[in-house]
């Protein structure tokens, strides 16, 4: 399983405070996980970063709206696979939620 | 200003397995949080995670070492450089990065709000209409070849020459298959879509509403009253008044910026791009179809 963390660094969009306090979890947790400043950028500059971030069986995404992410994804010639990706919303919810969701069955 | 999306970029990795002392919680927190602000993308390799692969991008490895990390090494990465951060405050370590980056000719990021519309393709009916439309040639056509009718895929080709914060284009799509993700509202930013927001006046503009009338009539009608005004008072600064009040009521209701409403076309014009568009395809038709019939290439064509 993997994790992937996004900023969204360049709007502000994404509440700061859910923001921080999911990257903080993320951090003190001890897993190992990918962040990103801003899948958005990744996606305009059709990055090869989003095809390593893709290929990886299942994966948890914590950014905003899943419908966004999944066609940034596509967008940039690498889509997600159809199975095993969740996608937490920070815009929509709470740090709590994202946090549980994307550390669920980890052990912290 | 025109923005450039093929700089070199380093994958950064915050290295945390053998060979290196784990980083302080609040530390890594610091330093994660830093290099992100500054648009880097990061990973932090742990024991016994998995990231995503190491494959032949160059790397950036951060760590406190205390060994020089094989395990990386050996796993099919490009070049790698590893900076020790063993003495380093969360900002200094910014610094450092950004300089590393500068000495492996690498593109430290940023500079660009990333600002572009991402097509649904799963609502997207292919009608072009927001190719018609937008005006900085944002959008494109692929795979005229592949489609029987000769039309091709709508496909966002050039992100950096869209209008930051001017969702106009997803105003025209019928389908609303359009998004941009930074927006402010669903389902522009990537919420889904109800059926109320397909029937959503403030979400929908019809192109033929905009080429017929609406935005254009309402513009020249105003423009029209306010020449009148002008021609019966003489007084230009009343005339200018009416122009930017009626622009400013056009720019709100549909969150156009200023500098794309002003830039906007006559409806003539749009009719006109509309066309070339369809002989473009047209002529891009012909030509995959001419290459068709001639058969494979050979080594004659080669020269060979
Ligand atoms: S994917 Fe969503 S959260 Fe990430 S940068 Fe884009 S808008 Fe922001
Ligand atoms: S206007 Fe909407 S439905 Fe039509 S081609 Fe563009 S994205 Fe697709």
């Amino acid at each position: 399983m993997r994790v992937l963390y996004c900023h969204c660094a360049y709007a502000k969009v994404v509440p700061e405070d859910v923001k921080k306090d999911v990257l903080a979890r993320l951090s003190g947790s001890g897993i190992a996980f990918d962040a990103v400043a801003d899948l958005c950028e990744l996606s305009a500059r059709k990055d090869p970063a989003l095809a390593r971030l893709a290929d990886g069986g299942e994966t948890r995404i914590a950014a905003c709206f899943p419908r966004a992410v999944q066609w940034l994804f596509h967008a940039a010639g690498t889509p997600l696979p159809d199975d095993g990706v969740e996608v937490w919303n920070m815009r929509e919810q709470s740090a709590d939620d994202v946090a549980a969701g994307l550390l669920r069955g980890v052990e912290v | 200003m025109s923005v450039k999306l093929d700089g070199k970029r380093l994958r950064i990795v915050l290295y945390e397995g053998d060979g290196a002392e784990p980083l302080e919680p609040q530390r890594r927190f610091e330093t994660l949080l830093g290099l992100l602000e500054d648009g880097h993308s990061v990973t932090r390799a742990a024991p016994g995670g998995t990231v995503a692969s190491a494959d032949r991008a160059d790397h950036l490895v951060i760590g406190q070492f205390t060994d020089k990390p094989a395990d990386i090494a050996a796993n099919g990465a490009g070049v790698l450089r590893f900076v020790d951060i063993s003495d380093c405050a969360a900002d200094d370590i910014r610094g450092t990065v950004a300089s590393e980056i500068s000495a492996a000719g690498g593109e430290n990021p940023g500079g660009w709000k990333p600002w572009f519309p991402v097509i649904d393709y799963e609502r997207c009916t292919n009608c072009l209409q927001c190719l018609t439309f937008c005006l900085f040639d944002v959008y494109g056509v692929e795979g005229v070849s592949q489609d029987p009718e000769g039309k091709g895929q709508i496909t966002v080709q050039k992100e950096a020459n869209c209008k930051i914060d001017c969702p106009a284009c997803s105003r025209v799509c019928p389908e609303a298959a359009i998004m941009f993700p930074k927006y402010k509202k669903g389902p522009i930013n990537g919420d889904v879509v109800r059926a109320e927001d397909l029937e959503s006046e403030s979400m929908k503009v019809d192109i033929s509403a905009l080429l017929g009338g609406d935005i254009y009539s309402a513009l020249r009608t105003r423009q029209k009253d306010a020449r009148q005004r002008f021609s019966t008072e003489r007084d230009e600064s009343k005339a200018l008044l009416e122009r930017k009040r009626c622009l400013k009521k056009l720019q709100k209701q549909f969150d156009i910026p200023d500098e794309v409403l002003m830039t906007l076309p006559s409806a003539g014009k749009i009719e006109e791009r509309a066309r070339r568009a369809r002989e473009k395809a047209e002529r891009r038709k012909e030509r995959s179809q001419t290459m068709r019939d001639r058969g494979p290439v050979t080594e004659e064509d080669w020269g060979i």
